[in-house]
């Protein structure tokens, strides 16, 4: 029995499992291989439709359905937390000791929220990067009538580097509909010398913010947050005020990964093409946790995970796997609440951003909508 | 290539990663660490040769030298 074990049951995770079990259906209906995913949370989180929520537009339960319904039944569900790898032994542990063996691991165990990171960002920051803070800031701004509201990329990288430029640019045509835009002030702020890391979407998105009297700061790294006197404080010793502030908060790794020596800083060091860790044998990262030199979008761990498929399903077979990452990422963006714009690129590429349209942002809708193919591996 | 003639406190290896991870390593670092400190960032991206000055001129940390290597470049710095 040749063991594959998939941790993680984000986009990638979930993709994977049903890409192998469809390439290896022979080989498992035949009992020669198991496909066995393990998550800790039994609905799987379509994440992109938080920035939709704080609009009222989708709901936080819009964005989750039952893993094991979108699992091909070839695969092995386990709802248990893996609490480390032994890379050497090529065993997992979970949480209550017990140990599981495997011939091939894919880590897919995502990013997570620090925002107690940074002083003061819990207590005076908003997010939209789960369903608490989502719904959280849905009901700030359904209160939020006039005032500054400051969009801040604290954290990068982060999961969706468009969500940021995204959600401001919605916030403004949001408040426009309603006939507040007058009354309120944006601004956006980013931590390097331009608006987003990829130049043609930062030049992009400065045109728009101009246009849309968006205030822009570059160069902001936030130091801590006084939620009292409302006000941000950077490493360059600039500050801030703010009377609604939503935050993009630092994010982290895992510390199993740290703990299993495959990552320093909790992300997995992986070779960017095989997406096979660098510091040990059979094993495989995918989606976030994955440190590859590209965005941390759903699209990314969506093509790795079609890529280790065809990787281990050829290891599993005996044969030398070929398939690899050529750093394929593709975006929607949202350019206000009634158009979008749409890029892809791959390694060492820079995007090509297209003339925001109702089209594409029916587009975008379209696809949210028909994400859940994509979860079960059929698109 | 001749060996930097500085002492530093802290290296940071940042080679491999794209552009913006330098710079964010730099920061990051430079958070946690005491003023008079020298500082080695190592990048692979030749951005962070324009990006890196210009951040630290921005936050008031002195740039001290740009040593270029093969296939990477040093930059030193010492934290205000």
């Amino acid at each position: 029995m040749h063991r594959i074990a998939v941790v993680g049951g984000g986009t990638g995770g979930t993709v994977l499992a049903n890409r192998l079990a469809k390439e290896l259906r022979s080989e498992i209906d035949a009992g020669e291989v198991e496909v066995r995913l393990i998550t800790d949370d039994p609905d799987h989180v379509y994440k992109p439709t938080f920035l939709y929520v704080p609009f009222g537009k989708k709901t936080v339960d819009d964005a989750k359905r039952p893993i094991a319904d979108l699992l091909d039944r070839r695969v092995t569900l386990e709802i248990d937390e893996v609490a480390g790898v032994d890379t050497e032994a090529k065993k997992l542990q979970f949480a209550d000791g017990s140990l599981l063996a495997y011939d091939q691991l894919v880590l897919a165990t995502g990013a997570t929220l620090e925002p107690e990171a940074v002083p003061g960002l819990a207590e005076g920051g908003h997010h939209f990067y789960g369903p608490d803070g989502a719904e959280r800031l849905r009901d700030a701004l359904a209160e939020f009538t006039e005032g500054h509201l400051v969009l801040s990329v604290v954290g990068v990288p982060h999961m969706c580097p468009a969500a940021p430029v995204e959600f401001v640019l919605m916030a403004d045509a949001w408040l426009r509909e309603r006939g507040l835009r007058e009354d309120v002030e944006l601004t956006y702020t980013y931590p390097i010398n331009r608006a987003h890391g990829l130049e043609s979407i930062a030049d992009w998105a400065t045109d728009l913010f101009e246009e849309r009297d968006i205030n822009l700061e570059t160069f902001f790294n936030v130091e801590s947050v006084d939620p009292d006197a409302e006000l941000i404080e950077t490493v360059e010793g600039r500050e801030l005020d703010y009377d609604l502030l939503v935050a993009i908060p630092p994010h982290a790794g895992s510390d199993f990964v740290v703990d299993a020596g495959l990552g320093e800083d909790g992300w997995v060091d992986v070779d960017r093409n095989t997406l096979e860790a660098t510091n040990a044998e059979d094993v495989y990262a995918i989606g976030d946790v994955a440190d590859v030199p590209t965005s941390k979008a759903g699209s990314v761990a969506h093509y790795e995970a079609g890529v280790v498929a065809d990787r281990i399903a050829s290891r599993a077979r005996g044969l030398p796997p070929t398939a690899t990452f050529d750093g394929k990422t593709v975006c929607f963006l949202e350019a206000g609440m009634d158009e979008a714009t749409f890029v892809e690129f791959s390694y060492g590429e820079e995007p090509y951003v297209r003339e925001p349209s109702k089209p594409l942002h029916w587009a975008k809708l379209g696809y949210n909508e028909s994400y859940w193919l994509t979860a079960r591996g059929l698109l | 290539m001749t060996e930097p003639q500085l002492d530093t406190d802290v290296t940071i290896d940042s080679r491999g990663a794209s552009c913006p991870g330098p710079l964010m390593d730099l920061i990051g670092k430079v958070k946690t660490l005491d003023p008079g400190a020298v500082v080695e960032l190592q990048t692979s991206t030749r951005n962070s040769t324009t990006d890196v000055p210009e951040w630290l001129d921005e936050a008031g940390h002195e740039l001290l030298e740009i040593e270029e290597h093969d296939d990477y470049w040093s930059i030193y710095l010492e934290v205000s």
